[in-house]
């Protein structure tokens, strides 16, 4: 048998591929969380709910229409992304004139009443999300299995993040985004409706958010805490890319769940600390982290 | 002179930040075409006068009638949309953007705007560094692309604040130009500026400003007679 490190090639490969996996809803979820960041100042504690939201607007979708998977994808994110630019119209603008820490309350607030209100309605064990038919099964690698689901969500994943990149860095629309981040009483007084912006900007991070919740629906369980468990590394991912930067969320988000994922071969006992032993390193050596600017 | 059109109508203007009452009671009329300019010592009120018409202050009362629209009430966002191009004092040129994504931000808010090449040829050196990040420019350059930036929009009322401050003689002279070919355009200039040497040759009128209010108008050809009020004013 082939061995990697003194390590069985194909445990090697399956626990990087579980690695990229993981990797890929950080980066999606911290995605998310940078970008309504950038605007809005605010941390969105209620990310977590929002991906979950994701997840069960797609079994709702599935068991009470019959819409399949891939019109879920598309739809459960424009719901859940309607749902949260009407929170952020109607709650977090009323508070947008206080300190910021008061919207990191209320989102944190609004995640504990979603999850309770899902929790009473659906109960704590999870429901099952069959895996779409066109991505059943597998393909043997040689070296490793791989399920066509498990490939899709990496593809899909990285897709979307650099399609998201682009739109922000590349286009005018992304550029009132990133001018806005940086002056919006400027932008405001040059003719942009900078309210309307924050307002649709927090729904697509919210939208974002659902995207990963629908991914992640047929491989785990759609429970009342899938987002609540996930948000603390991601908000570890967030930490260490840089608070704010697009890239930095995308990277650090696939890195560190390959870093997670290596540590699970090497040394499984440190697999659920080592992202946060690393994000006090890089606290330590770059405050503003990886990719962030210095303030 | 052609018939006068009345571009802006400002009565009555108080403003406040917060507890603070700012402006007290502030008219001021300028027409189509005029370049008038607000003076006074730092702290008189004369940033918070553009900033009110820009709706960028806390709270206003008054009347504001921009090209014949009342705009007390009217959201910051719409207020540009009305053919008003505004420039900080801080500039605020944006380090995420390079120039030439600073100068194509603003949108177009009337036809009859400078198009890029235009802007160019007034403005060679942004010609050149259009690829560069938009804060790494020197403070002059900086200066231009914030002035530029408003060119492209289409407005036909500028608002300036304090756009020669801190710069080069040479740069100062080569705004004055601007300026000047600006109004011969047919574009109505308000000017915030510390520098009356700056103003005097250019402007039609000013206005003198002290402890948020007007205290005096002084026009083009009264800047001899009234040399003594601008004296006490400004320590000129």
């Amino acid at each position: 048998m082939t061995m990697i490190f003194g390590v069985p090639a194909a445990a090697f490969f399956g626990q990087l591929l579980l690695g990229l996996i993981n990797g890929a809803f950080y980066a999606l979820l911290s995605l998310g969380l940078a970008i309504i960041f950038g605007l809005l100042k605010i941390i969105n504690f209620a990310h977590g709910a929002q991906y979950m939201l994701g997840a069960f607007a797609a079994y709702l979708l599935l068991n009470l229409l019959g819409i399949n998977y891939w019109a879920a994808l598309f739809l459960a994110p424009l719901i859940v992304g309607i749902i949260g630019a009407l929170i952020e119209r109607y709650l977090l603008r009323r508070i947008t004139h206080i300190d910021h820490i008061y919207g990191l309350l209320l989102t944190f607030g609004l995640a504990l009443i979603i999850q309770g209100l899902f929790t009473n309605l659906f109960g704590v064990s999870g429901n099952r999300y069959p895996v779409p038919s066109e991505l059943s099964g597998g393909i043997n690698l040689g070296f490793m299995f791989l399920p066509f689901y498990r490939g899709w969500i990496v593809a899909i994943a990285v897709v979307v993040c650099i399609a998201v990149w682009f739109l922000i860095e590349k286009t005018k629309l992304g550029g009132y985004l990133r001018a806005g981040t940086e002056n919006p009483a400027l932008m405001q007084a040059f003719g942009i409706n900078v309210p309307l912006l924050v307002t649709l900007t927090y729904g697509f991070g919210v939208a974002l958010a659902a995207f990963a919740g629908v991914l992640a629906a047929p491989i785990y369980s759609v429970a009342p805490g899938m987002g609540a468990n996930l948000l603390i590394v991601v908000f570890a991912v967030v930490v260490i890319g840089g608070m704010g930067s697009i890239m930095g969320a995308i990277v650090t988000g696939l890195a560190m769940g390959i870093v997670e994922g290596l540590t699970k071969v090497y040394y499984p006992e440190a697999s659920n600390t080592v992202i946060f032993l690393v994000m006090i390193f890089v606290l330590l050596l770059r405050p503003a982290g990886l990719f962030g600017k210095e303030a | 002179m052609s018939k006068t059109y009345e571009q802006l109508n400002i009565t009555e203007l108080h403003a406040y930040y917060g507890e603070s009452h700012i402006l007290h009671g502030i008219d001021l009329q300028i027409n189509r075409g005029e370049l008038v300019t607000l003076l006074g010592r730092n702290g008189s009120g004369r940033s918070t006068t553009l900033k009110s018409i820009m709706n960028m202050v806390g709270r206003r009362t008054g009347s504001i009638v921009i090209n014949g629209n009342e705009t007390i009430e009217t959201a910051p966002h719409h207020i540009a949309r009305l053919g008003v191009g505004y420039c900080p004092e801080e500039r605020g040129i944006f380090s995420s953007l390079n120039v030439e994504e600073n100068l194509l931000l603003p949108p177009t808010v009337r036809s009859g705007g400078m198009s890029l090449d235009e802007i160019y040829d007034m403005f060679p050196n942004l010609y050149e560094r259009r690829k560069s990040v938009g804060t790494r420019l020197s403070g002059g350059e900086q200066q231009m692309l914030a002035l530029a930036r408003i060119l492209r929009t289409g407005a036909n009322m500028l608002l300036l604040d304090e756009i020669t401050e801190g710069l080069a003689p040479v740069i100062v002279q080569k705004l004055a130009e601007v300026l000047t070919q600006l109004k011969e355009k047919g574009l109505t200039i308000l000017l915030v500026e510390q520098s009356f040497r700056f103003a005097a040759p250019i402007a039609d009128r000013h206005y003198l400003m002290e402890h948020g209010q007007i205290v005096e108008e002084v026009k083009k050809d009264e800047l001899e007679s009234k040399k003594e009020i601008l004296n006490t004013y400004l320590g000129v």
